[in-house]
């Protein structure tokens, strides 16, 4: 069993991300969409909490939610991916489970 | 019906009155226990302060839909899990909730408790061992 995580705000907003950290299992993904990707930033205060969980768990950003943002990919966390709309839908396909987090 | 049954999971994080989401949920739940699922809800973070006892909405104006978790039972939603850290972390504890039971058919219909209090770890092995989780 695995399971898809979204997460849609912004991690100095409300402790979604956080909470959704704590609560993953191993081998399940984290995908961060719309004000979500403003997580998978370096440098960050959440940057640490982030990185501790990239060998456990897939951490994900939507690029297109990234471009619209600015953020480009070398501003990213070490070890998180980038994927697109039809990665998005091949993650939701490919897991048993998928949790919106809101 | 003859249907499989699978398990659903309601996540529940919010506050009670400061957005829509609690209400919301609990409205989901009822109208989804219309459908004979093996039904769990889960609440953490601040999701735990929606079934806090003495809860009086008089004065805001809006309802107050907390003595409605305890028509879930009848509902055959028995099964509301809290997570422990998330009561700590608010200076709350299992003896700040309401007082919730469900009455076991299969067993003289004695009472029993739906609250259970359950650890992190725990609460992440139950989201994942779902069917369907829904999160509000």
């Amino acid at each position: 069993m695995s399971t898809l995580h979204t997460v849609n705000k912004s991690p100095f907003e409300t402790s979604t991300l956080k909470s959704c950290l704590e609560h993953v299992s191993d081998g399940d993904t984290i995908l961060l969409i719309e004000d979500g990707v403003y997580g998978a930033m370096a440098g960050s205060s959440m940057a640490d909490l982030v990185t501790a969980k990239t060998k456990a768990v897939s951490i994900i950003a939507l690029a297109p939610d990234m471009q619209a943002r600015g953020i480009d990919e070398d501003r990213l966390i070490k070890g998180i991916n980038t994927t697109d709309y039809a990665g998005f839908v091949d993650l939701a396909a490919k897991n048993d489970l998928s949790h919106a987090w809101l | 019906m003859s249907e499989t049954v699978k398990k659903f999971l309601y996540v529940n994080r919010k506050a009670p009155y400061g957005t829509i989401y609690a209400l919301e949920s609990l409205e989901v739940v009822l109208i989804g226990a219309a459908f004979d699922q093996d039904v769990s809800l889960a609440f953490l973070d601040d999701g735990v302060f929606q079934l806090t006892k003495g809860q009086d909405t008089k004065e805001i104006g809006v309802k107050n839909f907390s003595p409605t978790y305890r028509a879930l039972g009848d509902y055959e939603v028995t099964k509301l899990y809290v997570e422990k850290e998330s009561l700590a972390e608010r200076g709350l504890s299992a003896d700040d909730l309401q007082e919730l039971v469900w009455e076991d058919e299969d067993d003289d219909y004695a009472e029993k408790p739906s609250i259970r209090i359950i650890d992190r770890t725990e609460m992440a092995k139950l989201m994942a061992n779902q069917d369907v989780v829904l999160s509000f």
